[in-house]
């Protein structure tokens, strides 16, 4: 059964329009992500589905019941804010209890749920302090122990990870998953670093402008962008973008870049004649010393060194500039000047120039 | 700041000594008149050797003021009684009202709420007689001239607007966040404002309040014009002390003295929330 289920939401404020008819569901214990860049919406959506602002237009479902109108407490779920807020004036305990006090446990087993909770996120030991004596780490984590705490059905997070350090991320990137899946609670996740949708999602659901342009498994979305917009989010160096008119040459598609003809896979020969845009992912291009088959000349212009890859900037014949990366920084050094580069023909992604929209291998 | 010189220093404790004078003086004279007899008081030049007496004291609390023309009888602790009761219902009615409303004005956006919100304000704008006159007539037929209600009612005309603006500007900094996270965690409106809004804008309420019930003991006309001896306040009453015979100078320093006491002992205990609070929305990120 779809835990949540939104359908056409709209939603408009004064500076404008922030949604344009979303829809959405989840089943049961699944974590969807939203990702998007900032400003696109998608605190609204969770807000919407918390029930802290009411939608234009559209219905909401919770657990198989239309929640559009209910007040925020009637819908029993849980959510954790970006900003944590939490409340300043209560100790932590307070703070993860407050979940509770609304409901009909005696103080006993409220206390016995929260020592449960604050043990699995490790803040035990700072129960008793106010959350201005919290670290961003622990405010992070009380915070999420506020939402878990009372086993909602429904849990929406709001980038609990955005305001913590970089290492604390990680840490938490790799705990979240089996601690989401261990409440068996369906999650709504919102996020605008790729990596953290890639890492958590079940399926991610890209916002663009108010609207989901893509909802696919983390591997469909990298390997099959449903956009241009959409393959630009996912990965660090972004995507190489080369505009490009493809043409069939002896029945193959091919495709000018840097002075040099490139062959694109054959199964792309509806794209032939069309202005297109050619996606290369950086870590699909390949910087040789050598020429070989399918590669074009280019020089390298700088190279950044990142511990566990290096980034190359290439510029082509034609001034067109290119990033690549690959594994490792050892050889970075004595990489400057003219080199060769090539990528492999089946990894690119093919764009409409028009639309954005990708066309689609045949084979695929 | 951690080196400063011996000249600094100096100067500093000079200024600061100065400002203590300047502000201290007057209520330290005043101190001390309120021991002195008026023959005392008058001497030309005064000093500050005298033999102290309590008679000032004894008079106003036993109601019974005696002058070469006899003997008086004022109400000065029944209008000190007036002034407690008075400022502090007002304030208390003004927080139940006020409180309320500033978190409307905070949260809510509805037709002309910033309209109604300016004309409250306004109220602190027209000066109090331009209104006497029209307020008194119509307590004249309505019947609340010289009634306790009457005065606490234009009351809420200095505290009301005082209460209203500077607590919403508190609510306001509450980021809605917190709010909307309480409502989550599955508690009603009404006990989100209780026990997360109200707390959170407390020292707000505290300061607000607290110089509201300065402003309401320290009214004078509203009291003078609307009502009669038995229910003003010490403001006016003070007014008995100017005499056929004289000015009991005496009796008025202790007249002050007891007065300025209660208002004294409230901003010292709340000094702390009182500087906390007019602050903490400038300075809060």
């Amino acid at each position: 059964m779809a835990q949540i289920e939104v359908q056409n939401l709209h939603k408009s404020f004064k500076t404008g329009k922030v949604l344009n008819g979303v829809s959405l569901d989840a089943e049961t214990g699944q974590i969807v992500v939203i990702f998007g860049p900032s400003g696109t919406g998608k605190t609204v959506l969770l807000r919407l589905i918390a029930g802290v602002e009411e939608p234009d237009a559209g219905t909401i479902m919770l657990q198989g019941r239309d929640m559009t109108e209910a007040a925020p407490e009637a819908r029993g779920v849980g959510m954790a804010f970006q900003n944590f807020a939490l409340f300043p004036h209560m100790s932590a305990y307070d703070n993860i209890a407050s979940a509770l006090t609304a409901g009909p446990m005696t103080a006993m087993q409220i206390k016995a749920k929260v020592d449960k909770v604050a043990a699995l996120l490790k803040i035990t030991h700072v129960m008793q302090h106010a959350p201005r004596e919290l670290s961003n780490g622990q405010k992070q984590r009380t915070a999420l122990a506020r939402a878990l705490v009372s086993d909602p059905r429904i849990l929406l997070l709001d980038d609990p990870l955005r305001n913590v350090d970089a290492k604390l991320r990680y840490e938490m990137r790799l705990e979240l998953p089996s601690l989401l899946k261990a409440s068996g609670s369906t999650v709504l996740y919102v996020t605008q670093d790729y990596k953290e949708a890639m890492a958590l999602g079940d399926k991610i659901a890209v916002l663009l402008d108010g609207a989901f342009v893509q909802i696919a498994t983390p591997a469909e979305v990298y390997r099959k962008p449903a956009s241009l917009g959409v393959a630009q989010l996912f990965g660090d160096p972004a995507l190489n973008m080369v505009p490009a008119a493809p043409v069939l040459r002896n029945g193959a598609p091919v495709f000018e870049l840097g002075g040099a003809t490139l062959a694109m896979p054959v199964s792309y020969a509806g794209a032939a004649g069309r202005d297109c845009v050619i996606g290369i992912r950086p870590e699909a291009l390949v910087v040789e010393e050598q020429p070989g088959p399918g590669s074009f000349p280019v020089e390298v212009v700088a190279v950044t060194p990142l511990n566990e890859k290096s980034v190359l900037l290439l510029r082509t014949m034609d001034g067109r500039e290119l990033l690549a990366s690959e594994p490792g920084d050892e050889v970075a050094s004595r990489r400057h000047g003219p080199a060769c580069a090539r990528f492999d023909a089946d990894s690119i992604l093919v764009f409409d120039a028009a639309s954005g929209l990708r066309i689609a291998s045949q084979l695929n | 700041m951690e080196h400063t010189s011996t000249l600094e220093r100096l100067i500093r404790g000079v200024l600061i000594a100065l400002v203590l004078l300047f502000f201290l003086f007057p209520i330290f004279w005043i101190f001390l008149m309120s021991f002195q007899t008026n023959e005392d008081i008058l001497r030309i030049p005064p000093s500050v050797l005298f033999t102290p007496t309590i008679s000032n004291y004894q008079a106003l609390i036993t109601g019974k003021l005696v002058t070469v023309a006899g003997t008086l009888d004022i109400a000065f602790m029944k209008n000190l009684w007036n002034s407690v009761l008075l400022s502090t219902v007002s304030v208390g009615l003004a927080l139940i009202l006020g409180v309320p409303a500033a978190y409307a004005f905070a949260r809510f956006k509805f037709p002309l709420s910033e309209d109604i919100a300016f004309t409250l304000l306004s109220f602190r704008f027209a000066p109090p007689l331009l209104v006497l006159l029209p307020l008194s007539l119509y307590y004249e037929q309505i019947g609340l001239t010289d009634t306790y209600v009457g005065l606490i009612w234009v009351y809420q005309l200095i505290a009301l607007p005082l209460i209203l603006w500077i607590v919403r500007g508190y609510f306001e900094d509450i980021s809605p966040d917190i709010e909307s996270a309480y409502r989550i965690a599955g508690h009603s409106w009404w006990r989100t404002f209780t026990r997360i809004a109200v707390p959170l804008a407390g020292p707000g309420i505290a300061a607000s309040g607290l110089l509201a019930f300065i402003f309401c003991w320290n009214n004078f006309v509203f009291a003078l014009i609307l009502a009669s001896a038995d229910k003003q306040p010490v403001t006016v009453g003070s007014l008995a002390f100017v005499t056929a015979s004289g000015i009991q100078y005496g009796q008025i320093a202790a007249a002050i003295v007891l007065s300025i006491t209660p208002t004294l002992a409230i901003a010292l205990w709340a000094q702390r929330y009182l500087v906390e609070g007019l602050s903490l929305g400038a300075v809060k990120g």
